[in-house]
């Protein structure tokens, strides 16, 4: 009998399902990736759990609870590698817009009972808690980067992954410019690629999926798109969306709305 | 003290527990606890501008974004006083085969099915029937590479704007899917006869069933809401007739009818009320399969699930086929300050979506009730009804026919919280 197989959990936080979806939505290797490791916890999939610890942890969502962050604890104290799956579990999810408002108001904007409900102010990465050993960005995340950082881990070696631009994925695909042709306000040239550029290739601007990317030059697109925008706010507003509490595009978002205004928050 | 506690519900979209209390052996208080933690959507959608809002909504959850894009988009036309042209309809209903297509072949093969073979998951499934869970993943695909083609990623797709979309998909593409959405039409065709061989758990529920209506298709974006207890109501009423309130252990609101009863959304209501308008190949698999409606035992949900897999399958080439896009994709839309609402089938039931909007375009107001809100009520009440038997069962058996009822209703926590954790306890005699 070969070596025993790595153990692979799977844990979901506040979220949508979404990121562990692609998981199994990766339909053409599912039963191999399944057969190639032991699936110890893995709820959305199956009854069968086991406690750690676990060769591999994957953490889809974001800590928006004291349970949560208790239980992020827990679980990187049981994980050998542990991956932040996702733009939740990375930045905080689009959730994260709740702290830039009250969260009470918000409670009380859905919940005719807001005492009822335990809850965290903030919704905060997993980086917020514990030290991830891997971050895989994307609302959703992209399957094939999901399989690459899974096989890399079983073969030993570092994931081969992407850090150009969203805007540079298009210059590759042959997609013309919406900012340049149409004027349409685009987070490409500030974005991390992953999803394949698929906005922008619809005609339509990036909205910061998978976050900013490293080298980004946040000021100099925040400037333009300021000068495009053609409804109050919607500069600040395309910071602040799906990746709006990842450092860079806070930053970027919290600058224009000073400038703006002078509005603090 | 009898205890039963399983630390979570597997298979379901997002995080919960069942509360069952006893007092002297018998059933008093069932309470499915939704833990899953709230994230405030209604709140954090006030002052975004109305395009921004598909996007937003499809983030409540990555099983089906489509539908939560689509009542969004219903919703926010409504509110401007503007509907799509004919073109737009048909894709947007082309859109929805695919995420139908995606996520019942998800419930009814990898979350349900293992249930009705007594296995933990779709993988040891696999062990025992390998080509039933490579069709599965097959059909799967179909519906997320449909998805794709048309928005770009299966999982919170970027096509769909309110007016419309914001580019046509390109029709080869979707044109070079036919041969595989003809394999799936078959394939679903069998889905049908097999589903009618499969051993379900004997219980029969008098429902009230309520979904969407259309005159002449499916329900699916329906102006009307029809329900088995002879109710017909204009979408703008819904509010009025099917009420949604806070309940202390659960982070999901539930939802009653106004005269306080319970009742169902979903795949059993949807064929139920609309088979009427189902194709007649879909008609001929009812028929072939020798399906008696209406069905009332919610584990047969599959049945009526592997019924819609045939019509959208069926829809979908019909689509495809006829798919020559002509004038623009999307509307332009005047901004004024409005409210309105809008309705559509998610695959686990109607997914209903209320807006107000000022004369920029900024969301005032958000009012969204999903359709596990709405069947978690009736999930509870049939958990009481199941109680006494589970009560005097070994309590590994009684968790897990717990379970199995849960999960036959497909439900969606991470929608709905806006899920399952069986603990059985014997109270104290002496507490009041």
């Amino acid at each position: 009998m070969a070596k025993s197989k790595p153990t692979v959990a799977v844990f979901k936080f506040s979220s949508c399902d979404g990121c562990q979806l692609s998981l199994l939505n990766m339909e053409d290797e599912l039963l191999d990736l399944a057969a190639a490791v032991d699936i110890a916890f893995f709820l959305e999939a199956t009854r069968a759990a086991r406690p750690g610890p676990y060769d591999i942890a994957i953490v889809e969502g974001s800590v928006t609870t004291e349970h949560e962050a208790s239980r992020i604890e827990e679980i990187r104290s049981e994980a050998k590698t542990l991956i932040a799956l996702g733009t939740c579990a990375t930045a905080g999810g689009i959730q994260a817009l709740r702290n830039f408002a009250d969260a009470s108001q918000l409670a009380s904007a859905v919940y005719a009972h807001p005492e009822y409900l335990n809850y965290l102010e903030t919704s905060k990465p997993v980086s917020a808690y514990v030290k991830p050993d891997l971050e895989l960005w994307g609302c959703p995340v992209n399957k094939g980067q999901v399989l690459e950082v899974i096989t890399s881990l079983l073969a030993g070696r570092k994931p081969n992954l992407p850090t150009h631009t969203v805007c540079m994925e298009c210059k590759q695909r042959g997609t013309s410019c919406v900012l340049v042709d149409s004027g349409t306000l685009c987070l490409g040239p500030v974005t991390q690629t992953g999803c394949g550029a698929i906005c922008p290739a619809l005609r339509r601007g990036c909205y910061g999926c998978f976050g900013p990317a490293g080298q980004a030059n946040l000021k100099s697109l925040s400037g333009v798109l300021q000068g495009l925008q053609v409804h109050e706010g919607e500069a600040a507003r395309l910071f602040r969306g799906i990746s709006g509490y990842a450092p860079a595009f806070q930053k970027a978002a919290y600058e224009i709305l000073v400038q703006a205004k002078g509005v603090v928050k | 003290m009898k205890t039963i506690e399983v630390p979570a519900m597997a298979r379901v979209e997002g995080e919960g527990g069942l509360y069952i209390g006893l007092q002297s052996g018998e059933a008093v208080e069932i309470r499915l606890d939704i833990y899953e933690p709230p994230r405030f959507f209604e709140g954090f959608l006030r002052g975004r501008f109305l395009q921004e809002v598909p996007d937003i909504t499809a983030r409540i959850c990555g099983i089906c974004p489509v539908a939560y894009q689509m009542s969004s988009a219903l919703a926010l036309e409504n509110a401007l006083g503007v509907s799509v042209s004919a073109e737009v309809r048909a894709l947007r209903r082309l859109m929805y085969c695919g995420e139908y297509i995606e996520s019942h072949a998800l419930h009814m093969y990898m979350l349900q099915a293992p249930d009705l073979f007594g296995k933990e998951s779709a993988f040891e499934l696999a062990e025992m029937e390998p080509e039933t869970v490579k069709k599965a993943l097959r059909l799967k695909k179909i519906g997320n590479e449909l998805l794709k083609a048309i928005g770009g990623r299966s999982v919170h797709p970027v096509n769909v704007c309110v007016g419309g979309f914001y580019s046509w998909p390109d029709g080869t593409v979707l044109k070079a899917m036919l041969p595989e959405l003809t394999w799936g039409l078959e394939a679903a065709m069998q889905a049908v006869k097999w589903s009618t061989t499969l051993h379900y758990p004997k219980l029969e529920i008098n429902y009230e069933f309520v979904a969407l209506h259309e005159e002449k298709e499916y329900g699916l974006m329906g102006s009307e809401v029809w329900s088995s207890r002879g109710r017909k109501l204009a979408i703008r009423d819904y509010e009025k007739t099917y009420i949604e309130e806070h309940v202390r252990h659960s982070n999901a609101l539930h939802s009653h009818t106004v005269d306080g009863g319970t009742y169902l959304v979903g795949p059993l209501a949807r064929l139920n009320l609309n088979h009427d308008q189902l194709a007649p190949i879909a008609k001929q698999a009812l028929k072939e399969a020798g399906i008696k409606l209406p069905l009332k035992n919610p584990y047969k949900s599959f049945i009526a699930r592997a019924v819609e897999l045939v019509q959208f399958f069926k829809e979908a080439i019909d689509i495809v086929q006829a798919y020559a896009p002509a004038g623009p994709a999307h509307m332009e839309l005047d901004l004024k300050a409005g409210e309105g609402c809008g309705a559509s089938e998610a695959p686990r039931g109607t997914l209903y979506h209320r807006y107000q909007i000022d004369d920029h375009g900024l969301i005032q107001s958000a009012k969204i009730v999903p359709p596990t809100a709405q069947n978690l009520p009736r999930i509870e009440a049939d958990l009481f009804a199941m109680a006494p038997a589970l009560v005097v069962m070994p309590e590994a058996a009684a968790t897990r026919q717990a379970e199995d009822l849960v999960r036959a209703y497909d439900p969606c926590i991470s929608c709905a919280t806006h899920f399952l954790k069986l603990k059985m306890e014997e109270r104290d005699s002496s507490c009041k």
